[in-house]
């Protein structure tokens, strides 16, 4: 590994702040199969980390246990301090998250979707925060459609402003691109670099682009077999290892673990 | 202590009001079929009146029966029928990975039932009192009582089948609609507990609509409910709808545990 990784203890290169999420020890195992095997890390205000790694990894697993769908067998999740096991609801209105699998329900218009959600996580001044989304995410002329009619970028605009609606602290984005067309995912990581760089706020960010991710991220997470590989700056990640690209890195990653682990 | 936001549970009503307001097909069942039920029970009622002599109104105790038996259904349906939309929506992962609290979501479906079970009992009310002339006047004020326990049970087995298809997946769907009809042999709708044989007065007797319809019938003989009688019903159906928070907050824990939540979102659990 490039790094040490110490929850709590900003890795050079990475934007420096306190952590938002710190990830220490998580396992999960199904039966005997172990999806994650003591994987600890952390995301700083303003830093969005990569979570990288073939399928199978233990990304999702990963980012269900963070978002408190999914319970550890051990190890423990804090945002901004707050143990989610002890104050799940505290933590989760501290969050949010955007998953190509989750879309939001498709039998409610976008505003709908929004002031539903939005009253969810308790976000003041709900109808002014829902025109300032609908402007954002170019939504506005979608507002009386119902969710499931959209197109996929649509609907990914969608969840992406359901998905910062309460101004989150940490923002979860499991392959928030992989509908997109490749214009509107560049439109996309401007939104959500925007995101993380001009408020408080970090994120947590898996893909199988590694343009994406070194275009993106400000740190990446290889996970293999449920561990941590490889951790570093993705720009530079590379040629610690020998490769010309991230994209190779990911290919060896997902081929050769053990030619990294022993490196 | 529970703590409950206001604003969280009334998220949870909206989202059913905004899918029932733009769907005829969710309007529809709220009064269709308790209307045809009062319908053709008010004939039965009627046809059977016509047959024999009786001391009391064959409208009162048949249709007045199927009728309270009707809304305890729809209460129960108008609770699992809002769960449902987030099964059919694939909504799980955004609901359970939110700050909501399980209080306030039971609170959201119950609420909602609250409302879509009035429209029902309404819409029965007009059609049993204008074409049938039921009257619940006999009653007294037990009928607020006689309603209060059956709503509770409702609630109660609402909450139960929520949990089962939370449980056991979408398709378990089809175990909660018959619950209503499964139940009715010991609930003594339409006869009195002593009819039924030994083994079944038991589990009669810990059902809290078997002491509404015992209470029914004993005032329309000209009597009283044995004192103390509808109270322990009511007692058994708030037990029941403690029992039932219980009953789905566990499934959730092991739902949270094994990673159903997560997979459901995939429909990959049936």
């Amino acid at each position: 590994m490039s790094e040490t990784l110490h929850p709590g203890v900003a890795p050079a290169g990475a934007a420096v702040g306190p952590a938002v999420l710190a990830a220490e020890g998580l396992r999960k195992a199904y039966g005997a199969l172990v999806a994650v095997d003591g994987v600890s890390f952390d995301v700083r205000h303003g830093e969005i980390v990569g979570l990288l790694g073939p399928n199978g990894a233990g990304k999702t697993t990963t980012i269900n246990m963070v978002l408190g769908v999914l319970a550890p067998d051990a190890g423990r999740v804090t945002v901004e301090g707050l143990d989610l096991a002890a104050h799940r609801t505290e933590v989760l209105e501290r969050i949010n998250f955007a998953a190509v699998y989750s879309p939001l329900p498709g039998n409610l218009t976008v505003a709908q979707n929004l002031r539903v959600f939005g009253m969810i996580y308790g976000v003041p001044r709900l109808a002014e925060r829902i025109e300032e989304l609908l402007g954002q995410f170019d939504l506005t002329r979608f507002r009386d459609t119902k969710s499931g009619v959209l197109s996929s970028g649509e609907q990914t605009r969608l969840s992406l402003a359901k998905a910062v609606i309460n101004r989150p602290r940490l923002l979860l984005l499991d392959e928030p691109t992989a509908s997109l067309d490749p214009a509107a995912a560049r439109d996309m990581r401007e939104r959500i670099r925007r995101f993380a760089t001009g408020g408080t706020g970090g994120a947590l960010w898996t893909s199988h682009n590694m343009n994406e991710v070194v275009e993106v991220c400000d740190r990446v997470l290889f996970l293999s077999r449920g561990r941590i590989l490889l951790e570093g700056d993705p720009r530079r990640l590379p040629a610690e290892h020998g490769k010309a690209t991230l994209e190779e890195l990911f290919i060896t990653v997902a081929r050769e673990p053990l030619s990294l682990e022993q490196g | 202590m529970i703590s409950v936001r206001p604003g969280r549970v009334a998220a949870v009503v909206l989202r059913h009001f905004y899918l029932i307001r733009g769907s005829l097909s969710r309007v529809f069942p709220l009064f269709v079929w308790v209307g045809i039920d009062m319908v053709l029970w008010g004939f039965i009622s009627r046809y059977l009146a016509g047959a024999g002599a009786f001391r009391f109104s064959l409208v009162t105790a048949l249709l007045g029966a199927v009728l309270l038996w009707d809304f305890q259904a729809r209460v129960m349906q108008g609770v699992t029928m809002a769960f449902f939309e987030d099964v059919w929506s694939r909504n799980f992962l955004n609901v359970f990975a939110s700050p909501l609290r399980l209080s306030e979501y039971l609170g959201g479906l119950v609420l909602s039932s609250v409302a879509t079970s009035a429209v029902g009992l309404a819409v029965m009310l007009v059609v049993a009192v204008a074409a049938f002339g039921l009257s619940y006047a006999p009653y007294g004020v037990l009928l607020a009582a006689f309603l209060l326990v059956l709503f509770l049970f409702g609630i109660a087995l609402g909450i139960v089948g929520a949990g089962i298809v939370l449980r056991l997946g979408p398709a378990a769907e089809w175990f909660i609609w018959p619950i209503p009809a499964v139940l009715s042999p010991f609930a003594c709708v339409f006869y009195p507990l002593a009819t039924l044989p030994g083994w079944m007065r038991p589990v009669a007797r810990v059902l809290p609509p078997s002491y509404v319809f015992e209470g029914m019938r004993a005032i329309l003989a000209g009597g009283h409910p044995p004192p103390g009688a509808l109270a322990a019903g009511a007692a058994l159906a708030a037990a029941d709808v403690l029992l039932a928070c219980w009953l789905f907050r566990a499934i959730h824990r092991y739902a949270v545990r094994t990673g159903l939540i997560a997979r459901y979102a995939a429909e990959t659990v049936s």
